[in-house]
Parts: C-alpha cells; sequence; structure tokens
C-alpha cells in the first residue's frame, strides 16, 4: 500500500475516533452541569478541556451555550467537532480509490450533516439529540468500514489510528480526574460525587459495561481498574495497545519485507506493562506518572508508525 | 413548424426550431430520422411527471455517486455535477465505421509524425510541413530528440473533438494528444441510461463500452519496458485540486492500479519506485495525467511540486513508461493542425476519411490580411490553449475584443489561427418539459498500445445554453450519453 495512503487513512480515522471523544465528552459534561450541587460550571468546563488536551483558544468565556456551539461546530477551532469530520472527509477524499463507496457516502453525508442548519436548530432546542446523532453518524462510518471494506493494509492503519487516538485520550481523561476522584476513596459516597464517576464511565461509553463486570456499585479504584487494564473492553487502554499490537502484526504478515523491531518491541512492551500488573500495584505507586507514561508511549508509537511506513529514508528501504 | 409529425408528439417539440444547423433528430423538413423514430416515441409515451421523475433520478444517481468535478476559485463547494441530459444520442453504425477508419487513419499519421520528428525530421526536409512551424512550437520538447518510446507509440490515449457540419459530414476539430479527460462521464452516462431507458436501450441494439478501462489497462501494459511481465502500472494525477481528479480516482479504481501522486515516487539509480507501507515497490508504467511542464523539476519546470525529480532519466534510460510520451503535444498545436491532411498524405499515401475544419495561418501574410480584414465573421484561436480559452469569437465579439485581437495577431501571429464560424449540428435535450435543439460536439476516445482500438461511442458534450456555442464542462456545457447502434 502507498505511504500516502496509509498515512490518510490512519488521519482519517484517529480523527474520527477524536471527533466522537469531544462529542461525548461534551454530553457528559453538559449533562453534569444539569445539577446545580458539586462543582461550579467553569471548573468542569476547565476540567473537559484539559481532557481534551487544553486547546488553544477555549479558555472559560462566561457563555456556556456559545462556547459549547464552538466546541462543535466552529471549523477553524482545532478540536471542534466540525474540524475533525472535515479533515477526516478531507483524508478520505484523497484516497478516494482506496475506500469502499458505502464508507465515503456515510462520511460524506457525516460531514454535510455537521453543516447543515438543521443540525445547529437541533443543536439548539435540544443538545442531547443533536450530539447523539453525530455520534451516530461516526458509528455508521465505523459500521461500513468494518463490513465492506478489506481487512487489509487500509483497515489495519484505520485501526492503528483509531486505537492510538483512544488509548491517548482516555489516559489523558483519567490523569485529569485521577487526583479528584481517585484520591477521595475515604470520602462518603454523596449523590453529586456518584454522578461524576458515572460521568467519567460515559465518558468512555463504559457505564453498562462497567455495570456488567462490578455491578452498579462504584468504587474509584474499580473504574482505573476497568479502564485500564480490562482485556475485553473495547475502551480499555489495554485493549486498545492489545488491538494496535495485532494491527501491527497483521501490516507485517501482509506486507512483511522490513519487520518493524522498534515499533513491535515498543507496543510489546506498554502491552506487557498493562498485562502483568494489578490496579493496587499501581495505586501504591504513582498512579499520574503511569498515565503519563502510557501517553508518552502512544507518542513514540505514532513517531515510529511513521518512521517505518511513512517518512522512511530511501537509503534504509533500499538496504532490505 | 411540426410538420410530419403525430399529435401527441406536438407537445413534445412545442418549442424545437431547425434551421440551418444540422438536426441530430429531425431532417430538414421536420421528419424524425428514422433511428431517432423509437426514441421520440418512447418519449411522447410518457406523461410529463414519469419523465421529471426519471430525470430527477438520473441526477441523484451522479450526486451519490459523487461524481463531480471541481470549479477552480471558489471556497465551499467547490464540487459540482456534470450536467447530463437525459436523452441519448444516436449515431448510425455506417456513421460510425467512417468515424472510427477515419480516427485510427488520423492517429496513426499523427504517431508517425511525431516519431519523424523526434528523429530523422523527414518530413520538415521534404517541407512537407514547415520546419519552424515545428521548433517555434513551445510544445517541441528537444529532450525528446532521439529518444526511444516502447513500440514507437506516443499517443496512447486521445481524445479527438468531432463536430458535424450542415452537410451532416463529421469534421475533426481537435487532436487531443496530451492529457484529454472526460471518460469516466462516457462510461457513468451509459450505466445511468442503462438505468434510466432500460427497454429503450435494450431495443435499440446499442454497442458496449463499458469495457474500456480494461482494454485501457491493455494498452498500458503493452507498453511495459522489456523484461517487466507483470508490470506495477500506476495512474500518476496532480491530485485532489485537480478538476478532473474524480477521473483520475474513477478509473484508477475500475483498472485496479494504485494512483499515485508526485510526492508517492522517488527515483535511484534510474529507476522509478513508488513508498509504499512496504518499503520501496518499483513502478513500470505510469499512466500521467499531469502536463509536460509539471512532470520532472529537473527537466521542465523546476518550481513544479506535481511531478517527480529524476522522472524523465529514468524515461530515457528506458526503465519507465511514461504515456503518453512527452513533447505529444506538438501534433496537437492548432496551427500544425492545418497541415494534418497533408501529414496523413505524406505518411499513408492516403487522403484524410475526416476532413479538417478550414484554418488560416496567420504567418502566412495572405491569410492573414484575409483574416484581419473579416475578423467579425471568424473565429481566432491561441494556439496552445485548450479548454476554451485564448479565443475570440467574431460574431459575438465586440469592437475593442476585435482590435485587442487584431493587435495580438500583428505582434505574435504564430500564436493564433483563424476559422470560419462554425455552424455545428444540435441534438434534442430535455428542457423543462419540452424537447429543445442544441449545439453538440463528439469526444471518441482512442487507445493506441498494439494496436487502434476505439470504444464504439464517446462522450457527446453539449452546450445547454441557448444559442451557445461552447461545450466546456467548464463553461456551462453538459453531456449526453452516445449511442453507436449494432446496425
Amino acid at each position: 500500500m502507498l505511504s500516502r495512503v496509509a498515512d490518510s487513512l490512519y488521519w482519517m480515522s484517529r480523527y474520527l475516533e477524536r471527533a466522537e471523544n469531544t462529542v461525548r465528552q461534551l454530553d457528559v459534561t453538559m449533562s453534569l452541569l444539569l445539577d446545580t450541587g458539586g462543582s461550579s460550571p467553569e471548573v468542569r468546563w476547565q476540567r473537559m478541556m484539559a481532557s481534551l488536551g487544553k486547546p488553544a483558544g477555549m479558555e472559560w468565556k462566561d457563555d456556556l451555550d456559545a462556547m459549547a456551539r464552538s466546541l462543535v461546530f466552529d471549523s477553524l477551532n482545532h478540536v471542534s467537532v466540525t474540524f475533525c469530520v472535515n479533515w477526516a472527509r478531507e483524508n478520505a477524499r484523497q484516497v478516494r480509490e482506496e475506500i469502499s463507496t458505502e464508507q465515503w457516502q456515510r462520511l460524506n453525508r457525516l460531514y454535510h450533516q455537521m453543516h447543515s442548519p438543521h443540525t445547529q436548530t437541533q443543536f439548539r432546542s435540544n443538545i442531547n439529540d443533536a450530539l447523539a446523532s453525530i455520534v451516530d453518524g461516526i458509528h455508521l462510518f465505523k459500521g461500513v468500514s468494518d463490513t465492506t471494506m478489506i481487512h487489509g493494509q487500509g483497515w489495519q492503519f484505520m485501526r492503528l489510528g483509531r486505537y492510538l487516538e483512544r488509548a491517548y485520550a482516555t489516559a489523558t481523561l483519567l490523569e485529569v480526574y485521577q487526583p479528584e476522584v481517585f484520591h477521595g476513596q475515604d470520602r462518603e459516597h454523596s449523590g453529586y460525587q456518584y454522578l461524576e464517576l458515572v460521568g467519567l464511565l460515559r465518558c468512555c461509553t463504559s457505564f453498562e459495561a462497567y455495570c456488567q463486570e462490578y455491578t452498579a456499585d462504584l468504587a474509584s479504584d474499580r473504574i482505573l481498574e476497568f479502564l485500564l487494564l480490562n482485556r475485553d473492553f473495547p475502551h480499555a487502554i489495554r485493549y486498545c495497545v492489545d488491538s494496535m499490537r495485532h494491527a501491527v502484526e497483521s501490516v507485517q504478515r501482509t506486507g512483511g519485507r522490513r519487520a518493524p523491531e522498534e515499533l513491535t518491541s515498543v507496543i510489546g512492551r506498554l502491552h506487557a506493562m498493562l498485562s502483568f500488573t494489578t490496579i493496587s500495584d499501581i495505586l501504591s505507586g504513582n498512579p499520574a506518572a503511569f498515565l503519563h507514561n502510557i501517553r508518552e508511549q502512544c507518542m513514540t508509537i505514532h513517531e515510529l508508525i511513521y518512521r517505518y511506513y511513512v517518512h522512511y529514508s530511501i537509503q534504509s528501504a533500499l538496504a532490505v | 413548424m411540426s410538420a410530419g409529425l403525430p399529435i401527441e408528439m406536438d407537445t413534445l417539440f412545442g418549442d424545437y426550431p431547425l434551421d440551418r444547423a444540422f438536426d441530430e433528430m429531425r431532417e430538414p423538413g421536420g421528419e424524425l430520422r428514422e433511428h431517432y423514430r423509437a426514441l421520440a416515441e418512447t418519449l411522447a409515451g410518457l406523461p410529463a411527471e414519469e419523465l421529471q421523475r426519471r430525470k430527477q433520478s438520473a441526477d441523484l444517481s451522479f450526486l451519490t455517486q459523487g461524481i463531480t468535478f471541481t470549479v477552480y476559485g471558489r471556497d465551499e463547494g467547490t464540487e459540482r455535477i456534470f450536467p447530463y441530459d437525459l436523452l441519448p444520442r444516436i449515431i448510425t453504425a455506417q456513421e460510425w465505421d467512417r468515424i472510427e477508419r477515419g480516427l485510427t487513419q488520423r492517429i496513426t499519421a499523427l504517431n508517425l509524425f511525431l516519431r519523424d520528428v523526434y528523429f530523422d525530421a523527414k518530413i520538415l526536409n521534404d517541407r512537407v510541413v514547415p520546419r519552424e512551424l515545428v521548433y517555434s512550437c513551445k510544445h517541441y520538447r528537444r529532450q525528446m530528440r532521439g529518444l526511444q518510446v516502447p513500440r514507437n507509440v506516443y499517443i496512447s490515449v486521445v481524445g479527438s473533438d468531432l463536430l458535424r457540419l450542415n452537410t451532416g459530414e463529421f469534421v475533426v476539430l481537435e487532436d487531443n494528444l496530451r492529457v484529454p479527460s472526460g471518460v469516466s462521464y462516457m462510461l457513468t452516462n451509459r450505466r445511468v441510461m442503462k438505468r434510466t431507458f432500460p427497454q429503450l436501450f435494450h431495443s435499440y441494439g446499442v454497442r458496449p463500452i463499458e469495457h474500456y478501462p480494461q482494454v485501457l489497462l491493455a494498452t498500458l501494459r503493452s507498453l511495459a519496458p522489456e523484461g517487466r511481465p507483470e508490470p506495477n502500472i500506476v495512474l500518476l494525477t496532480p491530485g485532489v485540486f485537480n478538476s478532473a481528479y474524480f477521473e483520475h480516482t474513477y478509473l484508477a479504481r475500475q483498472m485496479g492500479i494504485d494512483l499515485v501522486e508526485g510526492r508517492d515516487l522517488v527515483t535511484h539509480d534510474n529507476m522509478v519506485y513508488m513508498r509504499t507501507t512496504d518499503g520501496l515497490k518499483r513502478v513500470d508504467v505510469i499512466y500521467r495525467r499531469v502536463d509536460d511542464d509539471f512532470s520532472d523539476p529537473l527537466v521542465f519546470r523546476g518550481d513544479s511540486i506535481l511531478g517527480c525529480g529524476g522522472l524523465f532519466n529514468a524515461y530515457r534510460a528506458g526503465n519507465v513508461t511514461v504515456t503518453n510520451a512527452f513533447g505529444t503535444g506538438l501534433a496537437d498545436d492548432k496551427a500544425l493542425y492545418a497541415y494534418v491532411p497533408s501529414i496523413i498524405k505524406y505518411y499513408l499515401n492516403e487522403d484524410p476519411i475526416l476532413p479538417n475544419v478550414k484554418t488560416f495561418l496567420l504567418t502566412e501574410d495572405k491569410e492573414r490580411q484575409h483574416v484581419l480584414a473579416n475578423l467579425d465573421k471568424l473565429v481566432v484561436k491561441a494556439v496552445g490553449e485548450s479548454g476554451g480559452y485564448g479565443m475570440l469569437i467574431g460574431t459575438q465579439s465586440t469592437a475593442r475584443q476585435r482590435e485587442e485581437f487584431a493587435r495580438q495577431i500583428e505582434a505574435n501571429p504564430r500564436n493564433y489561427i483563424a476559422q470560419p464560424t462554425l455552424d455545428f449540428s444540435r441534438a434534442p435535450c430535455l428542457i423543462g418539459n419540452h424537447l429543445e435543439p442544441r449545439h453538440v460536439d463528439l469526444r471518441p476516445y482512442i487507445l493506441f498500445g498494439d494496436k487502434v482500438n476505439i470504444v464504439p461511442g464517446g462522450l457527446t458534450r453539449v452546450a445547454l445554453e441557448k444559442g451557445s456555442l461552447v461545450v466546456n464542462s467548464s463553461q456551462g456545457g453538459g453531456s449526453k450519453d452516445t449511442w453507436v447502434l449494432e446496425q
């Protein structure tokens, strides 16, 4: 597969994952704000911005509606949902011949949905419905991607993009929530704190999955365990890393002229770090550093993907 | 006006003027031409709403398939649908036979001409074509001198523009020998047409064109460098901002080959490689949709980032085939065009089957005087331009425009030619609820590998604006499906 094409598919997928993450966090934050107790709107907004990576130009401005609108629709704002969808589509357009017609049509529809006045009106009248229908659009795209595209290298690069983005975003989210939620273990469970914990889980669409695993008894260490170390839940970081490992192995199997040794070892190390530990080990050590380390390793993985598959030197490729 | 038509066709032909221009559907007296009769009867038998419904469903099908072209210079909504007219343009087997023979003859001769000019230049020594006309052409590439191209084929993908004059005769207006486009519309028009009028299509016995991508692939494969039995063939596109990008992706997908951009290619030791996730992969044949000028910054324009540095050296070494070859624009220079009949005669010793349009060369004193005196009746074109740019249509011009052109002609006569204003043919189009005639041309697509291959049909372009003579998509043109009948 052409390096440029792999690059575009990888980013198309990353941007959509990012868009979905932003929508979910906004949705959770807006519904937490309905309960007047607990933290102030400003604190919540700042927390959300921190877990979206502290984007520039999104500082608290005392007009929640305008800010929420900007986070969704402002195409000049680099974290906005519209910005991400625009770029996902732009990447898709450049590899139009590599993706299926169904994928293109879904993504195109999502793009037009983001730009239609109807969505903006809906956003004003019922923000939850508007956000839900955006997430629907993204899910439909993922669905047709899985069912209409050859599960070859291109699909694997899409997986790489999706899970890398997700692992990074979840690690950031946990790092932000960590001092607040995980240091209050001996505190009484108030109704507000319960809502906070549900919110955290819902940011990762994992409330129901958590309940199935641990019942609705929300405990911060279990939540951390679930989102970090669960092997079978697609939003858990361990699952994401595992998926990246499989994706790289598949790329290697189908192409296979050059073994991306450094890349496999970094992913393998991260995978081992998450597989052979317990939550009490993490909590007795330095959980913040642990999460930060995950993020750094994700960035290294991204760089190595580029070094092996996209921006390699001619000399290194000819040597094989 | 509607003499000879049954009553129910009266409404269909409500406002359908016939005049000097050849009408594809009707005789000068108003009667339907035999091969259009079944179409007209089918249309007259349909309720008006049904016709509209089919039109809408055809339009929708173009939209959802994303069959669009890019309009330059606009920020949002730069992708537009190419307007499609519901009614087919019908060409009889006999007419097609002549077109096919004529184009084969013409392309064969032009290819021999290119080979000759870039090697021995016999035709110039024999003074059949003036030497200075060739060497002053801006598409002449001295780098091609003595360079052996595979199978001696310079022009493997051609899209010639034909017009039908009021005598009913087809003439060649232009030979597009560089990077002709539009073939994807020919293919998609047919797909939509088959869905819109299935029974009518079936009853007509139309010759198929759907195998074009396969023939193109076979053509490209036949031109691969020696010793590469499984050649890696790619389509080189300028990228997503090119107006024909849809077509590039479409053809790459239909042929199952990689669509590459200049930045995907690297050269090393006179080999061309593409960067893949598995490392560098050698490229054997490049179907190039990038102009000469932008193909290799080391040889042609140094500021181009669309091509690939070192490509020309690899080409010269015979390690990669690039098609069409470089420097083919020489043979579709509008001034050289006037010599094509002599070129055919010179190489093939045959008379041209498809005639040229009368062309005045402004480098000849007598012809220039005549043209300058009659600017208001003639069409003046810049020789190196295409797509309807750099043109003066005398009958529709202002005195100021004519003065401006006269000045430019005097300053640089080699840069212009003049032709009479052509009364080319019109075909019925669905305008609102009824039919109206609009001017059409025909662009058949010719492939030349081990032999000349023309899929029966082509793209019929329509000047959708009433009275307009300009069929270019960038200037309000549309298109029609083109049916070549079995018999």
